[in-house]
């Protein structure tokens, strides 16, 4: 037991929750921009899957990492319109056609996969790239300086999301259209203009977050890859309340705690290895029960405008 | 009101393609043969093919647990003589306890004169489904256990021997002493590999250490890749590991460039050429074609399999782009040959 307070054990647990966070981080952040404006988007996973699958197979082919990225980001945007027109110009029910989405993302990344690749392949995907000075400090520059650049971009997304969110007038009016689309509506904001954009936005995002996982952390693809992440990510935007940073330390959490039961695992500290892996779920339930958010989720959600009703 | 229909239809397209694909596939997916099939012998009377309906967990290119038993099939069909002589239709991905109970019900009913559950996780299904279809043959897996029903095979391999060949191996090859195990979840086939992977590590060095961890679950790649590379950052240069998500942590051992590879129920030697010193391969083709010898003759189940080395249904393949030291090799041929004799028995 006393191994898991060594330096070197803690400084091994914060690299890889820094790394597990990384999709995490993407994909609930970018649905943060989608529900604030009024909109669920269940379909995260199914994204997350078919842009995983899209830049996987774009590196594979051409070996450009950029490329791949590219793949990723323009694939989200597809889905993302997608959501959009079904959710915002049809106004379906939010919940129902997420779903679809999930289905659509998870056959059709599947059906891809097999007719295109094939069998299960590597690539060589975003590296890790030591920062010049920081990266050399002692245990710390090991924890958070030697990540890939899908990795770094995680994080920095947390301020800049923080930004337009908050202090934008594009923020206000992403709020605003989540809170009272009529009232926004009365002030000439075009509703459906900013849920449209919102939307695509958090597509990218989780476009991002499935490369993050293709090209970047697992470099390679396989049927169903992301097993369940996207929909972690939407229970991530409640646990931070609509809010880039609580998300970061709902995923901070929820991954130490995955990195700490592993590294348990590892040192062979004698808990039923059953016990380790409900650990995450457990604590991050556990934290949501404490810190209950006062928080109200956007007025607006799940609500479809229309122009006069209510 | 004309809007809600075109939701209803835009919903419902997106369903049916979702549902056209493989993960919840409905039970009619045609086999591609990956040889054509010999199209000569006009002569030959026609006659009904024997066929064949497999239910997998995952996908036929998991490179493991559904891959071994689809190449096996395969292998089968074209030693029969093809499409003509052996009918194959699989159902892959089928994760879902209840879709793969479906499927099952659906393959006995049109009237498939074998029906595979290539899964642990469907035998109460297949207990429960096989006592409606008295003519049908039902074959489940990884399990002994055949309910003592006439009409159910059961099928297993076990796992442990290759894994303390796989054991014996990685334990002579270790610099730090140090081995990571990464596995999916405690049962089955994946906790035998292990056990097994532990003794022959033992049998060599007691003092080398190895670590195990799960993750709870059989296609979390992700948090299989992470469980890796904690094995990496706490010392250890050799890696195992069962189930369809360790590609997950061969990718971890190729991203490191050095840490060794032991792969288990598929050869797994063209994910890391470099890295993979050898791999237990579950040959399940014998056992397929005694199923169907069996069912020809009458005997519609009431017998368990067990894949093992010296029924060739284990197979230790070593790769031929690693090089190993022929004393390592010689030792690890003198275990298998042991286990075959008996004179070394494997606990599971």
């Amino acid at each position: 037991m006393n191994d898991v307070f060594q330096l070197s054990v803690v400084a091994g647990i914060l690299t890889s929750a820094i790394r597990l966070a990384t999709p995490y981080l993407y994909a609930a952040i970018g649905e943060a921009f989608s529900q604030r404006s009024g909109v669920v988007n269940l379909g995260v996973d199914g994204i997350m899957l078919i842009s995983a699958y899209a830049s996987f197979y774009i590196v594979l082919n051409t070996g450009s990492i950029w490329l791949g990225l590219l793949a990723a980001i323009v694939v989200g945007l597809l889905m993302g319109l997608l959501m959009a027109f079904i959710s915002v110009t049809l106004k379906a029910e939010q919940g129902i056609s997420g779903i679809g989405l999930y289905m659509f993302g998870l056959g059709l990344s599947s059906l891809l996969f097999k007719t295109t690749i094939g069998t299960v392949k590597t690539v060589t995907g975003f590296q890790p790239v030591k920062i010049p000075l920081l990266g050399d400090i002692p245990v710390v520059g090991e924890i958070f300086f030697q990540h890939s650049l899908l990795v770094y971009g995680a994080f920095l997304l947390v301020p800049l999301a923080w930004f337009v969110l908050e202090k934008t007038t594009w923020g206000l009016k992403n709020k605003s259209v989540g809170q009272n689309p009529a009232a926004a509506d009365s002030l000439g904001v075009n509703v459906d203009r900013v849920r449209y954009v919102s939307v695509c936005i958090g597509a990218i995002l989780a476009g991002i977050a499935g490369a993050s996982l293709s090209i970047s952390l697992l470099n390679l693809f396989q049927d169903n890859l992301t097993a369940g992440q996207g929909f972690i990510a939407v229970a991530l935007v409640y646990f931070g309340g609509w809010k880039p940073v609580g998300i970061l330390w709902g995923a901070l959490l929820f991954s130490t705690v995955n990195a700490f039961q592993l590294w348990m695992q590892v040192l062979g500290v004698k808990i039923p290895s059953d016990v380790a892996i409900m650990l995450p779920y457990l604590l991050t339930i556990a934290a949501l029960a404490i810190t209950i958010n006062r928080v109200r989720q956007p007025a607006a959600l799940n609500k479809p405008f229309e122009r006069g009703e209510s | 009101m004309f809007k809600r229909l075109i939701v209803v239809l835009v919903l419902l397209g997106v369903l049916v393609s979702a549902c056209a694909t493989p993960p919840t596939a409905v039970p009619a997916t045609e086999a591609a043969p990956t040889e054509a099939p010999a199209t000569e012998a006009p002569t030959v009377e026609p006659v009904e093919p024997f066929r064949i309906a497999v239910i997998m967990p995952s996908a036929i290119t998991d490179m493991a647990f559904s891959q071994s038993m689809y190449s096996a099939l395969i292998a089968v069909q074209t030693e029969m003589g093809g499409e003509s002589a052996l009918e194959i239709k699989y159902s892959e991905g089928m994760f879902k306890v209840p879709d793969a109970a479906a499927a099952i019900r659906d393959y006995a009913s049109q009237g498939f004169n074998v029906v595979i559950a290539h899964g642990s996780q469907y035998g109460a299904s297949v207990q429960e489904i096989a006592v409606d279809f008295p003519n049908v043959t039902f074959a489940w897996g990884t399990d002994v256990n055949t309910f003592g029903m006439p009409n159910v095979f059961a099928y297993t391999a076990a796992a442990e021997q290759g894994g303390y060949i796989n054991g014996v191996l990685a334990a002579m090859l270790t610099k730090t002493k140090t081995i990571g195990v990464t596995g999916p979840v405690e049962v089955g086939d994946a906790k035998t590999y292990v056990d097994g992977f532990v003794q022959g590590v033992a049998s060599v060095d007691p003092a080398i250490k190895v670590s195990k961890t799960w993750t709870g679950s059989f296609s979390d790649v992700a948090l299989m890749t992470e469980a890796a590379k904690t094995h990496i950052a706490a010392g250890a240069d050799i890696l195992t590991g069962s189930s369809q998500s360790v590609v997950g942590s061969i990718g971890a051992a190729k991203d490191n460039g050095s840490v060794l590879w032991f792969g288990t129920q598929q050869n797994q030697s063209s994910l890391a050429p470099t890295l993979v010193v050898a791999s237990q391969v579950y040959d399940w083709s014998g056992m397929i074609k005694e199923i169907i010898a069996n069912n020809k003759a009458g005997t519609l189940g009431g017998q368990a399999y067990v894949l093992q080395l010296k029924n060739d249904g284990l197979k230790i393949v070593f790769n031929p782009d690693y090089a190993l030291s022929a004393e390592i090799k010689a030792a690890g041929e003198k275990a298998i040959a042991d286990i075959i004799a008996g004179t070394i028995t494997v606990n599971p």
